[in-house]
């Protein structure tokens, strides 16, 4: 991390236990998974690897993922009971095993259904309730969610990158981490901007209109 | 990457008269950049949250998820009230407490993290009983947990506070060393003779291992918290003594960090080593998650 680190980090966070990275993290994940599909959905698959998979039963890590997709915070005391929960909310959801091959221990596959979309995601909850999103319908990203983050796909052109910067700046949007994600040179690629101010739809309308930008994603602070 | 140490905090605040509790304090406002009274609040909450979960662990009637604790807390808070206890009422009740708390924990109740969901007992359940016993108020506790605060940073930083990189001194010993840091000041001690209880803490908590039975947080972790808080008072009375640690707590703390590296990955969080590997674990383990455990 390398960042100092506040009382509050030693101090906290006030959460569900019993785990940080197993519980704590994996509501995180849910409300990750939430926050992306923008909506309630009416269907959850969820497929889990590794130590997720299995201690789940142990450390409520399916509870906590449903959760999160109820969009329930790391101290919702609704946790525990997060399977009635989405029966009265009316969200059919399903826990399956899956082997996604290297990953960290304690990754977990999201898919959420609503009416007219779909989204996928394979995140990892990697300790201290930090999370880490990796693949985002199918393609590699590394969302983490501590700050407001923009998602472009684009055409992996020259000056992509240059022009969105320049919007940003004009929006006096400061961008503390950013990183640049391509499956191959001349095809799609990816931005994952992460901001310290919040990005408005304004912003992301001007994205829309670069040319190589082919779609932009708001993910707010999870 | 480490250039805080605990030591030079303890000189500034005797230095300047202050404790080490409003020293952290004052640190934690310069870098969030946040007022006072919204720092002091964050914490206020927390203390609430702490006070919660030990009244729920000690009057509800709690089963843990994996089923192997619950009521531990309760029936020495019991014991406490109706034996002369041996160790002492104060130091008992903090220990039922820590107890208390690591089965709300354990069975999905809402915690404070102090530094970890792990170790989420000591802190509270000292406090809990502190409070209790000698009549501190609220605003004490809160500077008090300041102290706590300030000395986990200081591990945090020099060391560790994960079990997986650690071993449990990582976390009961990082808890209990804050919480017998808590104790010296709010009793009146000084900076520095906070500065040693948290060496004899960490001292005694060298190369405690991590080997959670099932990979659950409840088996030994409950009673670890438990006598992790009874360890911050000894270390506490220790050091109100004038007793002092031959070897300077900024090293122990080192040591602690170098320790935690050579443990081997079994018996850091993993299960694999310890008693997660005896006879009764792999039964109890292949119980709850209901397949041959490795």
């Amino acid at each position: 991390m390398g960042k100092t680190l506040s009382c509050f980090d030693i101090i906290g966070p006030i959460m569900i236990g019993p785990s940080s990275s197993h519980t704590a993290g994996a509501v995180r994940l849910g409300l990750m998974a939430r926050n992306i599909l923008g909506t309630k959905p009416y269907k959850a698959v969820i497929e889990l690897h590794g130590s997720f998979a299995d201690t789940y039963k142990g450390h409520g890590t399916d509870l906590a993922l449903i959760g999160g997709i109820l969009n329930f915070s790391t101290d919702d005391s609704r946790i525990k009971d997060a399977y009635e929960w989405a029966k009265k909310e009316s969200v059919e959801v399903s826990i399956e095993y899956v082997d996604l091959g290297e990953v960290h221990p304690n990754t977990a596959k999201i898919t959420l259904f609503e009416e007219s979309n779909k989204i996928e995601i394979i995140g990892s909850s990697i300790g201290g309730g930090s999370i880490v999103v990796t693949e985002l319908n199918g393609f590699p990203v590394e969302i983490y969610g501590e700050y407001e983050t923009i998602v472009t796909s684009h055409y992996d052109v020259p000056g992509v990158i240059s022009k969105v910067s320049a919007i940003l700046s004009n929006h006096h949007i400061n961008v503390a981490f950013m990183r640049v994600v391509r499956e191959k040179k001349g095809k799609m690629a990816s931005m994952i901007i992460e901001t310290d101010q919040r990005v408005d739809t304004e912003v992301t309308e001007e994205l829309m209109k670069l040319d190589a930008i082919k779609s932009v994603r708001l993910i707010s602070k999870i | 990457m480490d250039t805080i140490n605990l030591l030079d905090w303890v000189e500034e605040a005797e230095r300047r008269g202050i404790s080490l509790g409003k020293l952290v304090l004052e640190r934690e406002i310069d870098n969030s950049e946040l007022p006072k009274s919204e720092v002091w609040n964050m914490m206020k909450e927390r203390w609430e949250v702490m006070q919660d979960a030990v009244r729920a662990g000690l009057t509800q009637d709690i089963i843990s998820k994996g089923g192997l604790i619950g009521g531990e807390g309760k029936k020495l808070s019991i014991y406490q009230q109706n034996e002369k206890s041996l160790a002492g009422s104060l130091v008992v009740d903090a220990v039922a407490n820590a107890l208390a708390v690591a089965e709300v924990n354990a069975s999905m109740g809402k915690i404070v993290a102090s530094p970890t969901a792990g170790s989420c007992g000591i802190l509270p359940g000292v406090l809990f009983a502190l409070k209790k016993h000698k009549g501190f108020n609220d605003d004490q506790i809160v500077e008090g947990l300041f102290t706590a605060a300030g000395v986990g940073i200081v591990i945090g930083t020099k060391a560790t506070l994960a079990g997986a990189l650690g071993g449990c001194q990582a976390e009961c010993g990082a808890g209990a060393a804050m919480a017998a840091a808590a104790i010296v000041e709010l009793s009146g001690g000084s900076p520095d003779q906070a500065l040693q209880a948290v060496a004899f803490v960490i001292k005694n908590a060298m190369g405690q291992v991590c080997d959670p039975v099932a990979g659950l947080v409840e088996v030994p972790c409950a009673k670890r918290n438990g006598m992790g808080a009874a360890s911050a008072f000894v270390a506490a009375d220790m050091a109100l003594a004038g007793i002092k640690s031959v070897i300077p707590v900024d090293e122990v703390i080192t040591a602690m960090g170098e320790v935690g590296r050579a443990l081997p990955e079994s018996l850091r969080e993993t299960a694999k080593g310890g008693i997660a590997k005896t006879p009764t674990a792999k039964k109890l383990t292949e119980k709850i998650f209901g397949k041959k455990a490795d």
